[in-house]
């Protein structure tokens, strides 16, 4: 265990270019699907906190339910959708990584609009009378609402980055795991595992670890420095 | 604050948009490889593949899978080249019309591992139906690898051969999975499994397993290749699939393959100009 341990850290040490392309393609292929999920997930969050109609609380426990879907099934899933027997076959988008991007985009957009379903409505409850008032339109209510639980709103995407850059079930099945094209950081430690590389698999283990602290840390001060800003 | 809201959501499309045309850029000729794990894992793709596309301008995208997933694959119009390990499924694609121009290209076999103590009594036996046989009649574990993959299939075969029925025997287990988690767990619980000498020649994490039966005829491993029928899926690259087909078992391509070493052993054995 601490010899495994040891030959992972020296791993690191010499970062090899191989590497650091996984490590960014990654990065690319989940910051892309969070975005993607970002601008689908936050407006549907917030409608479904807002909105009155029949089914609300339906969805909302749909949109609870989604986050725990497994993504091996969202893989196979797009796998079907866009396999060239599928109905976007024609697209060619298979084992590459927009369709890795499309995989994860459907892993984030339920969790992002179920949590901030939960942040939206709650402040909603603080202000529905006042906005009300105002006679703002549903759009209005949802951008001001949106606007002003932005910064609790970041642990929304935080939450939906997490689970784009970890997960590995569907970007290996609509990836193929393809070296120098649709490997990422979760396949490459799946194959390393396979291979009885235990070291090379805690090493790249070590790294997406590292990224994912980097990357919260980054969120956390940002909000932090913004709330000081602007309240 | 309607305005910023407008703002925040055009900058996610934009960076979105940004990356996605990034990662699209890289527009060159490729064609797509549905091979197995032993093939891939083994390394021999990261040794011969470089050469093809230095010469032929062609890239090739390896997805490994099992031989049942790779066949499957290419069914599905998902490949334009497949190369696997189980002739008499290779037969079936070939004769259901999804593959054509079938070409042998290379051989390897396959050896029994187990514990270094061999409580199962096969070591030298040389012969891999008894040994099966003998697995059988143990207090052993056998882990297979329960993924309709080349290696699956002939496992199979040679219980068949033994007379024994596998779901029958109490130690066996079904990893349902590829050849390095088949081998992590019967390294975890020191059991026999059947795998192939390329991975596990480049397999890390042998712990107390060792080769106990190697070099039965009945062993052998062939691995054929073939083209995708661009009939059933037009958009299938034939030029550039057949020029790598042409390319692994022409003389150049198969020196390429009989070249490739692990630890100065031959991995695979070039067979295609028999």
């Amino acid at each position: 265990m601490s010899e495994t341990f040891g030959d992972a850290l020296s791993l690191l040490g010499r970062l090899d270019p191989a590497v650091l392309g996984i490590v960014w393609l990654s990065f690319k292929v989940s910051l892309t699907a969070v975005c993607i999920g970002a601008a689908i997930g936050l407006p549907l969050g917030a409608w479904v906190a807002v909105a009155e109609f029949p089914g609300r609380s339906v969805l909302a426990v749909l949109l609870n339910g989604m986050m725990g879907v497994p993504s091996v099934i969202v893989g196979v899933i797009v796998y079907l959708l866009l396999s060239r027997s599928g109905p976007f076959g024609p697209m060619g988008l298979l084992y590459s990584p927009a369709a890795m991007v499309v995989a994860q985009t459907l892993l984030v957009v339920p969790l992002v609009a179920a949590l901030t379903r939960q942040i939206v409505e709650d402040a909603w409850r603080e202000y529905a009378i006042e906005l009300r008032s105002l006679r703002f339109n549903m759009r209005q209510c949802i951008s001001t609402l949106l606007y002003d639980c932005r910064f609790s709103l970041v642990v929304a995407l935080l939450a939906g980055l997490g689970r784009a850059m970890s997960e590995v079930g569907a970007v290996m099945i609509v990836g193929g795991n393809i070296e120098g094209f649709t490997r990422v950081m979760t396949t490459a430690i799946a194959l390393e595992t396979a291979k009885g590389d235990l070291s090379l698999s805690l090493a790249l283990g070590i790294v997406l670890i590292s990224v994912v602290l980097v990357l919260n840390g980054g969120a956390y001060t940002l909000r932090y420095w913004a709330m000081r800003r602007y309240g | 604050m309607a305005n910023r809201f407008r703002t925040l959501t055009l900058t996610f499309t934009l960076v979105a948009s940004l990356l996605l045309a990034s990662t699209a850029a890289r527009a060159e000729e490729f064609i797509t490889l549905a091979s197995t794990t032993s093939t891939d894992q083994s390394g021999l793709f990261g040794f011969i593949l470089p050469k093809f596309e230095a010469q032929s301008g062609v890239k090739v995208k390896v997805v490994a899978l099992g031989t049942g997933q790779a066949l499957d694959t290419g069914r599905r119009g998902d490949a334009d080249v497949v190369l696997v390990h189980d002739r008499p499924a290779e037969d079936r694609f070939v004769a259901e019309g999804w593959g054509i121009e079938r070409r042998d290209v290379m051989y390897n076999d396959f050896v029994i591992v187990g514990p270094k103590a061999d409580p199962a009594k096969i070591k030298g036996t040389g012969d891999a139906v008894d040994a099966f046989r003998r697995i059988a009649a143990a207090p052993v574990d056998f882990v297979s690898r329960g993924d309709k993959s080349g290696t699956n299939a002939a496992e199979l075969r040679f219980w068949k051969e033994a007379g024994v029925d596998p779901k029958a025997f109490k130690g066996y287990k079904e990893a349902g999975s590829g050849m390095g988690p088949t081998l992590n767990m019967s390294a975890s619980l020191n059991a026999y499994t059947l795998a192939d000498r390329g991975t596990w020649l480049s397999f890390k994490n042998r712990q107390d397993l060792e080769i106990l039966v190697a070099g039965d005829k009945r062993l052998f491993n062939p691995y054929g290749v073939m083209l995708v029928n661009p009939a059933k899926h037009p958009h299938v690259k034939q030029e550039a699939g057949r020029k790598f087909i042409d390319w692994i078992t022409s003389a150049d391509g198969q020196s390429t393959i009989a070249a490739y070493k692990i630890s100065g052993e031959q991995l695979f054995f070039p067979d295609a100009n028999k």
